[in-house]
């Protein structure tokens, strides 16, 4: 089954990977290891799980100013997400992506989605962003 | 985007390379907020100059390279280092020099180095309606409510953009219309013995976080004479669990004469009358364990006040302390302590002042983790995750008292 999902083009590209729906906001300061790509508050829903080379959708973001920094890290020790869906735009998150792209390390796409998309997206599966905005969602790998 | 003959010039490079660079960043931050066009700002406070990886300086000897310089005056958060005490940090050699380095190239670009998060205690008071672009989630929450400049949440990295051109994406919390109430707290079930307590606020403000997210909430049915300690533990402790950047205070806070008004005549999205349940169900959450065990005490989350070392010294007076109790202040704040020679009897009791960082942001407590109690909600918040450590949350009473004795000594009885 293919669905499709029309978003804001943030930070263009193109990736694919299989999904990663966080349960609630997050910081990524203090939220998520930029060295392992693990989630590291036990407060969070998603605790353990690893946002490396998944499609991350988010579907928002709290806490600390510092979370641009960690974006940053994440991009430049290669333990990003393949890509980052985000049910909010802020001047935070996707901030570390754009500075990223100015000291020329490699980007990932960033597409701002509605909350209801982000709620239609499945908890596990395969899914491709598109320069073109377009998520597509398959049910498995293919 | 519309920008101005200046804005264009600095794109192009006439304040050099890496002026243009942090243009570049400035606007296309701007397009993607929603906004056309930029703000000139007058002061900043950066948090960009604490060290998260090698990124964050190479980043900063890139602006530093290029001639960058802060054209509005612009006060450092912490870093990852104590600077007046160099081996209270942990870690490995690499990480301190890079540390260095990433605070070192925010002072060549002229910035202050007051290394605080309560900036608003060093001085750096900007006025009523001054357009301002601040860093640091409790620093921005201070300054637009307690203070009523306008900043919107700026990332690291934003952050000395803004000062390096000067300029603010003109979008959210910049624009008047943006900063009405749209959420009602009424805290009036509550009882003025709870109000009354310091120990309140940082729960209240971690419930508030968790629940309004990005609303702009107005609270109503505190006291007149709430004190800025206490909006300041509050802010912080609501911008560490949600994304709270302004906050209203009805009566209190200077756009909240009245509700009518800080809700700009229109009726609000949502009332929520908070219970003494949701406060105590709050408080339980910002606690991981509840064994008794305890091997250090930390406060100063954002960065004890003068005031706040004042109750500690008379809570505190004949007291010796068992296990270390940090307390997390800025440089200025130690300065007058010691120059009023209130410093010596602290560290004599058992203190330890940690000052241009903090406990949870840099590793200071000693390695192997344990229990770490705190009056602040925003060490609650991050101290699991950041430093390995269990928490257990209480008053400052609390703390001293079980630092005191070795393991948890908490007073439940306000909570019962």
């Amino acid at each position: 089954m293919v669905s499709e999902i029309r978003g804001r083009n943030l930070i263009t590209g193109e990736a694919e990977g299989p999904v990663l729906k966080l349960a609630a906001p997050i910081s990524l300061w203090g939220g998520v290891d930029p060295v392992t790509g693990r989630i590291i508050d036990p407060r969070h829903p998603d605790h353990e799980s690893v946002i490396t080379g998944r499609v991350l959708a988010i579907p928002a973001t709290i806490g600390s100013s510092s979370s641009s920094a960690i974006m940053l890290e994440l991009l430049r020790q290669e333990t990003a997400p393949a890509a980052i869906l985000l049910g909010s735009v802020d001047a935070i998150l996707t901030l570390g992506v754009i500075v990223a792209r100015e000291m020329g390390y490699e980007t990932i796409p960033v597409l701002q989605i509605t909350q209801k998309d982000l709620a239609k997206l499945p908890n596990t599966g395969y899914v491709r962003v598109r320069g073109d905005r377009v998520v597509e969602v398959r049910s498995e790998r293919g | 985007m519309q920008l101005t003959t200046e804005e264009q010039a600095i794109a192009r490079g006439a304040l050099g390379d890496a002026a243009a660079i942090a243009m570049h960043i400035v606007v296309d931050m701007t397009e993607l907020l929603g906004g056309t066009q930029l703000v000139e700002i007058s002061s900043a406070h950066i948090d960009g100059c604490i060290y998260h990886g090698d990124g964050g300086v190479e980043f900063a000897e890139r602006l530093v390279s290029g001639g960058a310089k802060a054209r509005v005056p612009t006060t450092l958060n912490v870093g990852a280092l104590d600077l007046l005490h160099p081996t209270r940090v942990r870690g490995d050699q690499h990480r301190y020099d890079m540390a260095r380095r990433q605070m070192v190239a925010y002072e060549k670009m002229g910035c202050r180095p007051t290394w605080t998060c309560a900036p608003y205690q060093a001085g750096h008071r900007p006025r009523v309606g001054d357009q301002v672009a601040w860093g640091e989630s409790n620093a921005v929450a201070f300054v637009n409510s307690v203070l009523g400049a306008r900043t919107n949440r700026y990332g690291d990295f934003l952050d000395i953009c803004c000062a390096v051109t000067g300029r603010a994406p003109l979008t959210g919390l910049h624009l008047p219309e943006n900063r009405y109430a749209t959420t009602v707290i009424d805290t009036h079930q509550l009882s003025p013995t709870l109000k009354n307590a310091d120990v309140f606020y940082p729960v209240f403000g971690s419930w508030l976080g968790s629940e309004i997210g990005d609303e702009i909430p107005v609270i109503d049915g505190l006291s007149a004479n709430t004190s800025e300690d206490r909006l300041k533990a509050l802010g912080a402790a609501a911008a560490a669990t949600g994304a709270v950047g302004l906050f209203h205070v009805a009566g209190v806070t200077p756009e909240a004469p009245d509700l009518e008004t800080v809700l700009g005549g229109r009726e609000p999205a949502r009332v929520i009358e908070v219970t003494a349940q949701m406060i105590r169900a709050q408080r339980d959450r910002m606690s991981t364990t509840d064994e008794g065990r305890l091997d250090a005490v930390a406060v100063g989350s954002p960065h004890f006040s003068l005031s706040e070392f004042a109750q500690l010294e008379r809570w505190a007076e004949h007291i010796h302390f068992r296990i270390p109790f940090y307390v997390c202040t800025g440089r200025g704040v130690l300065k007058q302590l010691e120059d009023q020679g209130r410093a010596a009897a602290l560290r004599g009791a058992g203190v330890e002042i940690v000052v241009d960082t903090c406990v949870v942001v840099t590793p200071i407590l000693p390695a192997g983790g344990g229990v770490l109690m705190t009056n602040s909600g925003k060490f609650a918040h991050y101290t699991p995750a950041n430093t390995g450590y269990e928490v257990v949350y209480g008053s400052l009473e609390d703390c001293i008292a079980s630092a005191e004795a070795g393991h948890v000594v908490r007073d439940d009885a306000l909570w019962s």
